[in-house]
C-alpha cells in the first residue's frame, strides 16, 4: 500500500514537505540518539533482530532438517549433540525453534498487513463520512470489536480450514477491527486541521485532498501501529497452533509444538519449554520494542492524550 | 440520563444485530452442502429438493436468519452430533457456566493482587520495588499465557504435587474442591490481568495523588493510608472499570487457552472440538455467546458510570 503510494506522491511536485513530519523531527535533532537513552528498547531490538536474521538463514544455522525423524533419539533431554534435547519424533527442538521463528515472523508480519490495509479502508470510510454512513460503519467496526481477535481468528479457521496462509487470513482478518478504530480516529484528528480545510478551501477536488493530505498523515501513525501490533498477531497464530486448529504438524510452529509438549510436561519439560521460551522472548523483546516507538512516534501519546 | 442509557441500549441492539447476522452469514459460507451431508453419496434430485425445503434452505436469506434468531432466541440451537446432545444444554447450561467461573476467579485474582500492587508501586515510586513490579508488569503483559499455564503445571502439579493439574469440579457445588481446582488455571489467566491492573493502578494513582483534595485530606491531618486507598483508590475506580470492560475480550480469549492448558470443559473446548468437528452450529453458538457477553458487560460499564462518578449523575 505504502509502496504503491510513494511514487505516485512523487510524481506530484507540491507536497514534497509533509506537515506533520516536521515538527517532531526537528524536535529530535537536538536530542541524543534513541538507541542511547532507551537501552531497554535498544537491547530488544537486537534480541528481534537476531530472531529476524536466524529466520531468514534458517537452513544455515539449524544444525539439524527441522522435520527430519529420528527413531534412535527420541525425547532426549538436552545434550551436546542436540542442546534442546529431541521431541517425541526424535525431531531435534533447536533446528525446530529456529525454523519456528521463520513461521512466527511471516504469519505476524502478513497477517498484520492483511489487518492494517483492510483498517485502513474502513477506518477512512468512517472517518471521512458523516451521517448514517459513519454511524453504520461505527457500528460495524463496534461489532468486528465485540469479539476478541482469536475468537473471530477461530470463526474463521472453521470455515477456510488448516494451514499456513489459512491462518495468516484468519489474524489477519481478525485485526482488522482494532485497525479501523485507529485509522478512523487518526482521520479525525487531521481533517479538522488547517491545511486540509485550506485545500478544501481551495476547491481541490475531495478525492484528492484525501489522497494528498489524509491519507500521509494517516499512514505514518498507521504503520507505528503495524510494528506495535506483530506482536499480538504472533500471539493470535502461535495461541490457534497451540489449541491445535491452527498450522498442521509437521510444521515447526512454536505453539504447535508447546500443545506437543504438553502431553509429556510431567517427564519431557524441555519439550514445551524451548520453543515457549523463544516465543516469550520474542514477544518480550517486540513489546518493548513496540512501547518505545509508541512513545517517541505517536502523535497522540507525545500530546499527553 | 435516561435519554443517553436508552441511547446506548439501542446502539447495543444494532452491534448484536449485525454480529448474528455476520455470523450466521459467515457460517453459511463454510464449505459442506448440509443437506448433501445428510443425504450421503447416492440421492436423486427430488429428494434433494424435498430436504432443502424441508430445512428450510430454499427461502432467501433474512427468511432463514429470522428464523435462525428466533429459534436461538427461544434456546432452540440445534443439535451437537458429536457431544451427542442439543447445543443449548452443551453450550449454554454445561459449558458457559465452566468459562465464566473461571473468569470470575481470575478477575478476582487480578483486582485483589493488581491493586494493591499498584498502589504500593505508586507510593514507593522510583525505588527498587517499583522497579520490580515494572519488570513484572512488562513480561506479565507479554507472556503467552499458554505457557505459563503448562509451567505451572510442571512446577506445582508435577515437580510439588500441590495442586491438581486438570479436571473441573464446580466450586458452586463442592465449594472448597472446586476453589482448589480454580488456583492453577485462575493464576494463569490472571497473570495478564494483575499485571495490566498493576500498571494501570499505578499511573492513575500518582495522577490522582497530585490532585489538590488529595493535599486538602493531607492537610485535614487524616493518616495517610486513609489518603491512599479511600480519597485515591475511589478516584481511579472509573479508568479501572472501563479498562476491564475493554478488557473483557482478552479475559475470554484467555479462557479458550487456558481451558485447553487445564481440560475444562468450557466454551474454548467447546470451540476448539467444533472446529476440528466441522460443526458449523456449535462454532456459531459459541462465537454469538462469547460476544453476548462481551457487549453485555460493556453496556453495564457505561452505564455504571453516573453510580461510580457523582459529576455525571447531574448531566441531563
Amino acid at each position: 500500500m505504502t509502496a504503491q503510494a510513494s511514487p505516485l506522491a512523487t510524481k506530484a511536485p507540491a507536497p514534497a514537505t509533509n506537515p506533520p513530519a516536521g515538527p517532531p523531527k526537528s524536535k529530535r535533532r537536538g536530542r541524543r540518539s534513541i538507541f542511547v537513552r532507551r537501552p531497554f528498547f535498544t537491547v530488544s531490538l537486537i534480541v528481534a533482530l537476531a530472531y529476524l536474521l536466524a529466520a531468514i538463514f534458517a537452513p544455515y544455522v539449524a544444525p539439524y532438517d527441522p522435520v527430519l525423524q529420528s527413531y534412535d533419539a527420541m525425547m532426549q533431554p538436552p545434550t551436546a549433540a542436540h542442546p534442546m534435547g529431541t521431541d517425541s519424533y526424535g525431531q531435534d527442538i533447536l533446528s525446530r525453534t529456529i525454523f519456528g521463528a521463520r513461521f512466527a515472523l511471516i504469519i505476524g508480519f502478513f497477517s498484520v498487513i492483511i489487518g492494517a490495509v483492510g483498517g485502513l479502508v474502513i477506518g477512512l470510510a468512517a472517518g471521512l463520512s458523516g451521517g448514517w454512513v459513519e454511524w453504520g460503519l461505527m457500528r460495524l467496526i463496534d461489532s468486528i470489536l465485540a469479539l476478541p481477535s482469536l475468537i473471530l481468528a477461530v470463526a474463521f479457521i472453521a470455515i477456510l480450514g488448516q494451514g499456513v496462509d489459512k491462518v495468516v487470513i484468519a489474524v489477519g482478518l481478525s485485526m482488522i477491527g482494532p485497525f479501523s478504530r485507529t485509522v478512523r480516529a487518526d482521520v479525525m484528528r487531521v481533517r479538522v486541521q488547517g491545511f486540509v480545510e485550506a485545500a478544501r478551501l481551495m476547491s481541490i477536488p475531495s478525492l484528492q485532498v484525501v489522497w494528498r493530505h489524509v491519507l500521509p498523515n494517516v499512514i505514518f501513525p498507521l504503520a507505528v501501529q503495524v510494528t506495535i501490533r506483530i506482536s499480538e498477531a504472533i500471539l493470535v497464530s502461535s495461541s490457534l497452533s497451540f489449541l491445535g486448529i491452527g498450522v498442521t504438524p509437521p510444521t515447526p510452529d512454536w505453539g504447535l509444538m508447546i500443545a506437543e509438549g504438553r502431553d509429556f510436561v510431567s517427564f519431557a519439560p524441555w519439550m514445551s519449554a524451548m520453543p515457549g521460551f523463544a516465543l516469550a522472548l520474542l514477544l518480550i523483546a517486540l513489546s518493548i520494542v513496540g512501547d518505545g516507538i509508541r512513545e517517541e512516534f505517536d502523535p497522540k501519546g507525545r500530546r499527553g492524550a | 440520563m435516561l435519554v443517553q442509557a436508552l441511547g446506548k441500549i439501542g446502539q447495543t441492539l444494532v452491534v448484536l444485530f449485525i454480529v448474528s447476522i455476520a455470523t450466521f452469514g459467515l457460517l453459511k459460507l463454510a464449505p459442506g452442502d448440509p443437506v448433501q451431508i445428510m443425504l450421503g453419496s447416492e440421492y436423486s434430485q427430488e429428494a434433494y429438493e424435498s430436504l432443502t425445503a424441508e430445512m428450510g434452505l430454499d427461502r432467501s436469506f433474512l427468511v432463514q436468519y429470522a428464523d435462525w434468531a428466533i429459534n436461538f432466541v427461544q434456546g432452540d440451537w440445534g443439535t451437537s452430533f458429536v457431544a451427542r446432545t442439543d447445543i443449548f444444554t452443551y453450550g449454554f447450561k454445561e459449558a458457559l457456566p465452566v468459562t465464566l467461573t473461571l473468569a470470575f476467579f481470575s478477575l478476582s485474582f487480578a483486582i485483589l493482587i493488581g491493586v494493591p500492587l499498584g498502589v504500593l508501586s505508586a507510593v514507593k515510586k522510583d525505588t527498587a520495588f517499583d522497579a520490580g513490579s515494572a519488570v513484572f508488569a512488562l513480561t506479565g503483559t507479554a507472556f503467552p499465557s499458554f505457557l505459563l499455564g503448562i509451567l505451572l503445571i510442571w512446577f506445582f502439579g508435577v515437580r510439588l504435587g500441590w495442586f491438581p493439574v486438570m479436571g473441573y469440579v464446580s466450586p458452586w457445588e463442592e465449594f472448597w474442591t472446586g476453589i482448589y481446582h480454580m488456583i492453577l488455571p485462575g493464576l494463569t489467566l490472571s497473570t495478564y490481568f494483575i499485571a495490566m491492573i498493576t500498571r494501570l493502578t499505578r499511573a492513575s494513582l500518582i495522577e490522582v495523588l497530585e490532585e489538590p483534595y488529595i493535599a486538602a485530606a493531607r492537610a485535614r491531618g487524616e493518616p495517610s493510608w486513609r489518603v491512599i486507598w479511600v480519597h485515591g483508590v475511589r478516584n481511579i475506580a472509573m479508568p479501572l472499570v472501563t479498562i476491564l470492560g475493554l478488557q473483557l475480550g482478552t479475559l475470554l480469549q484467555g479462557t479458550v487457552l487456558t481451558e485447553t492448558v487445564f481440560n475444562l470443559p468450557g466454551i474454548g473446548q467447546m470451540l476448539t472440538s467444533a472446529v476440528l468437528g466441522r460443526e458449523y452450529g456449535v462454532v456459531q453458538a459459541g462465537v454469538i455467546m462469547t460476544a453476548l457477553l462481551f457487549i453485555g458487560v460493556n453496556l453495564l460499564v457505561d452505564l455504571s458510570y453516573p453510580i461510580l462518578d457523582p459529576r455525571l449523575r447531574d448531566r441531563k
